[in-house]
Protein backbone atom coordinates (compact mmCIF):
# COMPACT_ATOMS: atom_id res chain seq x y z
CA UNK A 1 0.00 0.00 0.00
CA UNK A 2 2.95 2.21 1.04
CA UNK A 3 5.12 1.29 -1.57
CA UNK A 4 6.39 4.53 -2.84
CA UNK A 5 7.88 5.94 0.39
CA UNK A 6 9.39 2.83 0.84
CA UNK A 7 10.76 2.37 -2.18
CA UNK A 8 11.84 6.17 -2.15
CA UNK A 9 13.42 5.11 1.00
CA UNK A 10 15.52 2.30 -0.41
CA UNK A 11 16.86 4.13 -3.11
CA UNK A 12 18.25 7.06 -0.89
CA UNK A 13 19.92 4.09 1.49
CA UNK A 14 21.23 2.52 -1.41
CA UNK A 15 22.60 6.08 -3.01
CA UNK A 16 24.05 7.36 0.35
CA UNK A 17 25.86 3.84 0.18
CA UNK A 18 26.95 4.11 -3.23
CA UNK A 19 28.47 7.31 -2.64
CA UNK A 20 30.44 6.12 0.46
CA UNK A 21 32.44 3.44 -1.05
CA UNK A 22 32.47 5.31 -4.18
CA UNK A 23 29.84 2.98 -6.64
CA UNK A 24 29.48 4.66 -9.61
CA UNK A 25 26.76 2.21 -10.95
CA UNK A 26 24.05 0.19 -8.94
CA UNK A 27 23.37 -3.00 -10.36
CA UNK A 28 21.83 -5.10 -7.74
CA UNK A 29 20.15 -4.86 -4.26
CA UNK A 30 19.56 -7.48 -1.87
CA UNK A 31 16.78 -6.79 0.33
CA UNK A 32 15.04 -8.33 3.39
CA UNK A 33 11.53 -7.63 3.76
CA UNK A 34 9.37 -9.17 6.57
CA UNK A 35 6.50 -11.37 5.54
CA UNK A 36 4.08 -9.48 7.67
CA UNK A 37 4.53 -6.55 5.57
CA UNK A 38 1.86 -6.09 2.91
CA UNK A 39 4.13 -4.54 -0.03
CA UNK A 40 4.39 -6.95 -3.21
CA UNK A 41 7.06 -7.79 -4.58
CA UNK A 42 5.43 -6.54 -8.00
CA UNK A 43 4.87 -2.92 -6.99
CA UNK A 44 7.89 -3.01 -5.31
CA UNK A 45 10.15 -3.39 -8.40
CA UNK A 46 7.77 -1.22 -10.79
CA UNK A 47 7.62 1.73 -8.05
CA UNK A 48 11.62 1.34 -7.98
CA UNK A 49 12.32 1.36 -11.84
CA UNK A 50 10.04 4.21 -12.20
CA UNK A 51 11.57 6.23 -9.41
CA UNK A 52 15.22 5.36 -9.77
CA UNK A 53 15.45 6.89 -13.51
CA UNK A 54 18.22 8.77 -14.31
CA UNK A 55 19.55 7.80 -10.78
CA UNK A 56 22.63 5.47 -10.54
CA UNK A 57 20.47 3.22 -9.66
CA UNK A 58 18.51 3.13 -13.20
CA UNK A 59 17.90 -0.91 -14.39
CA UNK A 60 19.26 -2.18 -11.21
CA UNK A 61 17.81 -5.37 -9.74
CA UNK A 62 15.86 -5.88 -6.83
CA UNK A 63 15.83 -9.24 -5.01
CA UNK A 64 13.82 -9.59 -2.65
CA UNK A 65 14.08 -12.07 0.65
CA UNK A 66 11.14 -12.82 2.39
CA UNK A 67 11.75 -13.08 6.43
CA UNK A 68 9.31 -14.81 8.01
CA UNK A 69 7.05 -14.22 11.21
CA UNK A 70 8.51 -14.86 14.27
CA UNK A 71 6.49 -15.50 17.77
CA UNK A 72 7.75 -15.28 21.36
CA UNK A 73 5.49 -17.54 23.39
CA UNK A 74 4.04 -15.75 25.60
CA UNK A 75 4.23 -18.98 28.64
CA UNK A 76 7.51 -20.03 27.56
CA UNK A 77 9.35 -17.66 25.43
CA UNK A 78 9.65 -20.37 22.99
CA UNK A 79 9.99 -18.15 19.57
CA UNK A 80 8.83 -20.22 16.75
CA UNK A 81 6.80 -19.19 13.31
CA UNK A 82 2.91 -18.76 13.49
CA UNK A 83 0.66 -20.03 10.82
CA UNK A 84 -1.32 -16.79 10.67
CA UNK A 85 -3.92 -17.95 8.15
CA UNK A 86 -4.74 -21.00 9.55
CA UNK A 87 -8.42 -21.08 10.83
CA UNK A 88 -6.88 -21.87 14.34
CA UNK A 89 -4.20 -20.08 16.10
CA UNK A 90 -0.49 -21.75 15.67
CA UNK A 91 0.60 -23.28 19.36
CA UNK A 92 3.72 -22.94 20.40
CA UNK A 93 6.02 -25.90 20.03
CA UNK A 94 7.45 -26.57 23.45
CA UNK A 95 3.94 -25.74 25.50
CA UNK A 96 1.23 -25.87 23.17
CA UNK A 97 0.17 -22.40 24.55
CA UNK A 98 -1.15 -20.44 21.51
CA UNK A 99 -0.15 -16.62 22.36
CA UNK A 100 2.56 -14.77 21.74
CA UNK A 101 4.84 -11.27 21.23
CA UNK A 102 6.28 -10.54 17.91
CA UNK A 103 9.86 -11.40 17.77
CA UNK A 104 10.65 -10.42 14.11
CA UNK A 105 8.83 -10.40 10.34
CA UNK A 106 8.33 -6.35 10.00
CA UNK A 107 11.09 -4.17 8.63
CA UNK A 108 12.89 -3.70 5.16
CA UNK A 109 16.96 -4.21 5.51
CA UNK A 110 19.03 -3.64 2.48
CA UNK A 111 21.44 -6.33 3.47
CA UNK A 112 23.85 -5.32 0.63
CA UNK A 113 24.50 -4.35 -3.33
CA UNK A 114 26.49 -5.15 -5.80
CA UNK A 115 27.83 -2.30 -8.32
CA UNK A 116 30.68 -0.38 -10.09
CA UNK B 1 37.54 -3.73 -17.10
CA UNK B 2 35.54 -2.76 -14.20
CA UNK B 3 35.17 -5.22 -11.61
CA UNK B 4 31.63 -5.64 -10.29
CA UNK B 5 31.91 -4.74 -5.90
CA UNK B 6 29.63 -6.13 -3.47
CA UNK B 7 28.95 -3.78 -0.90
CA UNK B 8 27.52 -4.72 3.18
CA UNK B 9 24.80 -2.16 3.59
CA UNK B 10 23.27 -4.00 6.48
CA UNK B 11 20.38 -0.54 6.65
CA UNK B 12 16.41 -1.26 7.76
CA UNK B 13 14.99 1.83 5.90
CA UNK B 14 12.76 2.36 8.76
CA UNK B 15 15.90 2.65 11.73
CA UNK B 16 15.67 6.73 10.54
CA UNK B 17 11.95 6.95 11.29
CA UNK B 18 12.37 4.89 14.35
CA UNK B 19 15.27 7.45 15.68
CA UNK B 20 13.35 10.55 15.13
CA UNK B 21 10.57 8.29 17.03
CA UNK B 22 12.54 7.81 19.61
CA UNK B 23 13.81 11.03 20.07
CA UNK B 24 10.53 12.50 20.34
CA UNK B 25 9.66 9.95 22.93
CA UNK B 26 11.78 10.84 24.92
CA UNK B 27 11.33 14.69 24.80
CA UNK B 28 7.82 14.16 25.38
CA UNK B 29 8.77 11.86 28.69
CA UNK B 30 10.67 14.72 29.59
CA UNK B 31 7.99 17.18 29.48
CA UNK B 32 5.30 14.74 31.22
CA UNK B 33 2.90 14.35 27.78
CA UNK B 34 1.71 11.47 27.28
CA UNK B 35 1.45 10.81 23.35
CA UNK B 36 -1.18 8.42 22.47
CA UNK B 37 -1.23 7.11 18.68
CA UNK B 38 -5.18 6.02 18.24
CA UNK B 39 -5.39 4.02 14.68
CA UNK B 40 -8.68 2.46 13.11
CA UNK B 41 -9.55 1.98 9.57
CA UNK B 42 -12.00 4.18 8.08
CA UNK B 43 -15.34 4.16 9.81
CA UNK B 44 -14.28 2.47 13.08
CA UNK B 45 -15.02 5.36 15.26
CA UNK B 46 -11.69 7.03 16.00
CA UNK B 47 -13.19 10.96 16.11
CA UNK B 48 -15.98 9.55 18.14
CA UNK B 49 -13.44 7.77 20.36
CA UNK B 50 -11.69 11.02 20.73
CA UNK B 51 -14.23 13.11 21.63
CA UNK B 52 -15.87 10.56 24.44
CA UNK B 53 -12.86 10.28 25.69
CA UNK B 54 -11.54 13.67 25.85
CA UNK B 55 -14.98 14.84 27.25
CA UNK B 56 -14.33 12.48 30.19
CA UNK B 57 -11.14 13.36 30.62
CA UNK B 58 -10.96 16.75 29.91
CA UNK B 59 -11.45 18.19 33.42
CA UNK B 60 -8.82 16.25 35.52
CA UNK B 61 -6.53 16.31 32.52
CA UNK B 62 -5.18 18.79 29.58
CA UNK B 63 -5.82 17.30 26.31
CA UNK B 64 -4.89 18.55 22.77
CA UNK B 65 -5.65 16.52 19.77
CA UNK B 66 -3.85 15.72 16.63
CA UNK B 67 -5.98 14.89 13.85
CA UNK B 68 -4.57 13.45 10.71
CA UNK B 69 -6.07 13.00 7.29
CA UNK B 70 -5.29 12.34 3.63
CA UNK B 71 -7.00 15.82 2.41
CA UNK B 72 -9.71 17.35 4.87
CA UNK B 73 -10.90 18.91 7.89
CA UNK B 74 -13.94 17.68 9.24
CA UNK B 75 -12.52 15.55 11.58
CA UNK B 76 -10.57 18.70 14.03
CA UNK B 77 -13.76 20.69 13.36
CA UNK B 78 -15.81 18.06 15.33
CA UNK B 79 -13.09 17.71 17.92
CA UNK B 80 -12.84 21.93 18.32
CA UNK B 81 -17.11 21.94 18.38
CA UNK B 82 -16.67 19.29 21.37
CA UNK B 83 -14.39 22.31 23.25
CA UNK B 84 -11.18 20.65 22.64
CA UNK B 85 -7.74 22.16 21.45
CA UNK B 86 -7.10 20.54 18.13
CA UNK B 87 -5.40 20.66 15.11
CA UNK B 88 -6.02 19.15 11.29
CA UNK B 89 -2.90 17.73 9.55
CA UNK B 90 -3.72 16.98 6.15
CA UNK B 91 -0.53 14.28 5.03
CA UNK B 92 -1.26 15.12 1.15
CA UNK B 93 -1.71 12.25 -0.01
CA UNK B 94 0.29 9.74 2.64
CA UNK B 95 -1.59 6.70 3.94
CA UNK B 96 0.07 6.88 7.60
CA UNK B 97 2.37 9.26 9.80
CA UNK B 98 5.77 9.53 10.40
CA UNK B 99 6.97 10.72 13.27
CA UNK B 100 8.51 13.74 11.63
CA UNK B 101 4.99 14.69 10.81
CA UNK B 102 4.21 14.34 14.35
CA UNK B 103 7.06 16.74 15.45
CA UNK B 104 5.42 19.46 13.27
CA UNK B 105 2.18 18.54 14.11
CA UNK B 106 2.67 18.93 18.13
CA UNK B 107 4.91 22.27 17.27
CA UNK B 108 2.01 23.69 15.58
CA UNK B 109 -0.58 22.90 18.23
CA UNK B 110 1.43 24.17 20.70
CA UNK B 111 0.81 24.78 24.36
CA UNK B 112 1.03 22.83 27.75
CA UNK B 113 -1.05 19.47 27.45
CA UNK B 114 -0.56 16.00 29.88
CA UNK B 115 -2.08 14.14 27.22
CA UNK B 116 -1.81 14.54 23.00
CA UNK B 117 -3.70 12.40 21.60
CA UNK B 118 -2.98 11.42 17.23
CA UNK B 119 -5.76 10.10 15.23
CA UNK B 120 -3.85 8.47 12.53
CA UNK B 121 -4.84 8.40 9.34
CA UNK B 122 -7.67 5.94 8.39
CA UNK B 123 -6.38 2.45 7.24
CA UNK B 124 -5.03 -0.73 8.91
CA UNK B 125 -2.09 -1.59 7.03
CA UNK B 126 0.30 1.71 6.40
CA UNK B 127 0.25 3.42 10.57
CA UNK B 128 1.79 -0.03 12.12
CA UNK B 129 4.44 0.27 10.79
CA UNK B 130 5.80 3.73 11.67
CA UNK B 131 6.89 4.49 14.78
CA UNK B 132 4.92 7.85 16.02
CA UNK B 133 7.18 8.37 18.96
CA UNK B 134 3.62 7.55 21.05
CA UNK B 135 3.90 6.31 24.00
CA UNK B 136 1.11 4.08 23.73
CA UNK B 137 -0.45 2.73 20.57
CA UNK B 138 -4.48 1.47 20.27
CA UNK B 139 -6.61 0.99 17.50
CA UNK B 140 -10.34 0.77 17.65
CA UNK B 141 -12.14 -1.75 15.19
CA UNK B 142 -16.12 -1.69 15.02
CA UNK B 143 -18.26 -4.46 15.25
CA UNK B 144 -19.35 -4.90 11.57
CA UNK B 145 -15.74 -5.03 10.45
CA UNK B 146 -16.01 -8.49 11.88
CA UNK B 147 -14.22 -10.33 14.33
CA UNK B 148 -11.89 -11.55 11.72
CA UNK B 149 -9.81 -8.80 11.17
CA UNK B 150 -6.56 -10.20 13.60
CA UNK B 151 -5.87 -12.78 10.77
CA UNK B 152 -6.22 -9.83 8.04
CA UNK B 153 -3.87 -7.54 9.62
CA UNK B 154 -1.26 -9.28 11.75
CA UNK B 155 0.99 -6.20 12.28
CA UNK B 156 -1.45 -3.73 13.00
CA UNK B 157 -2.97 -6.07 16.21
CA UNK B 158 0.54 -6.92 17.23
CA UNK B 159 1.85 -3.54 17.40
CA UNK B 160 -1.42 -2.13 19.11
CA UNK B 161 -1.17 -2.08 23.49
CA UNK B 162 -4.58 -1.35 23.63
CA UNK B 163 -8.10 -2.30 21.66
CA UNK B 164 -11.30 -0.32 21.61
CA UNK B 165 -13.74 -2.92 20.03
CA UNK B 166 -16.71 -0.09 19.54
CA UNK B 167 -20.47 0.13 18.14
CA UNK B 168 -21.42 -2.71 20.85
CA UNK B 169 -24.84 -1.75 20.69
CA UNK B 170 -24.88 -3.15 16.90
CA UNK B 171 -23.60 -6.58 18.33
CA UNK B 172 -26.71 -7.93 17.45
CA UNK B 173 -26.99 -6.98 14.08
CA UNK B 174 -23.71 -9.23 13.06
CA UNK B 175 -22.11 -12.85 13.81
CA UNK B 176 -19.13 -10.53 16.05
CA UNK B 177 -18.00 -12.96 18.63
CA UNK B 178 -15.70 -10.87 21.55
CA UNK B 179 -14.48 -14.28 22.26
CA UNK B 180 -13.10 -15.33 18.56
CA UNK B 181 -11.80 -11.70 18.12
CA UNK B 182 -9.88 -12.03 21.01
CA UNK B 183 -8.25 -15.26 20.81
CA UNK B 184 -6.91 -14.25 16.84
CA UNK B 185 -5.73 -11.03 18.63
CA UNK B 186 -3.69 -13.42 21.25
CA UNK B 187 -2.35 -15.31 18.11
CA UNK B 188 -0.03 -11.88 17.69
CA UNK B 189 -0.34 -10.07 20.76
CA UNK B 190 0.06 -11.37 24.22
CA UNK B 191 -0.48 -8.35 26.18
CA UNK B 192 -2.78 -5.52 24.26
CA UNK B 193 -5.95 -4.95 26.79
CA UNK B 194 -9.47 -4.85 25.19
CA UNK B 195 -12.24 -2.56 25.92
CA UNK B 196 -15.78 -3.36 24.44
CA UNK B 197 -17.54 -0.10 23.91
CA UNK B 198 -19.76 2.07 22.15
CA UNK B 199 -19.44 5.58 21.50
CA UNK B 200 -23.35 5.85 20.81
CA UNK B 201 -24.78 4.40 24.09
CA UNK B 202 -21.70 5.37 25.96
CA UNK B 203 -21.07 1.63 27.35
CA UNK B 204 -17.95 0.50 28.54
CA UNK B 205 -15.68 4.24 28.13
CA UNK B 206 -15.61 5.09 31.73
CA UNK B 207 -14.53 2.25 32.51
CA UNK B 208 -12.13 2.83 29.08
CA UNK B 209 -11.54 6.63 30.01
CA UNK B 210 -10.66 5.72 33.86
CA UNK B 211 -8.04 3.29 32.46
CA UNK B 212 -6.46 6.30 30.13
CA UNK B 213 -6.65 8.51 33.09
CA UNK B 214 -5.07 5.94 35.50
CA UNK B 215 -2.20 5.29 32.53
CA UNK B 216 -1.39 9.05 32.40
CA UNK B 217 -1.07 9.48 36.17
CA UNK B 218 1.19 6.99 36.51
CA UNK B 219 3.54 8.15 33.49
CA UNK B 220 3.37 11.31 35.03
CA UNK B 221 4.20 10.45 38.15
CA UNK B 222 7.45 8.29 36.80
CA UNK B 223 10.50 9.92 37.79
CA UNK B 224 12.41 10.90 34.51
Amino acid sequence: MHELPVMNRILAVAEKHARMNRIQRILKIDLEVGRLSDLEEKWMRRYFDQISKGSIAEGAFLSVEWKPVVLACSACGTTFEPELSADSPSACPECLNTGGTLVSGRGYVIKSMEGI
Amino acid sequence: MTEVRLIEVKENILDDNDKVAADLRARLTASKTFLLNLMAGPGAGKTSTVIATATRLKDRIRIGVLEADIDSTVDAEKVLEAGIPAIQMKTGGFCHLDATMVEDGLRTLGGNYDLVILENVGNLVCPAEFDTGAHLNMMVISVPEGDDKPLKYPLMFSVCDIILVNKTDMQALTDFSLERFTSSVRRVNAKAAIFPVSCRTGEGLDVWAEALAEKVLEFQQKKS
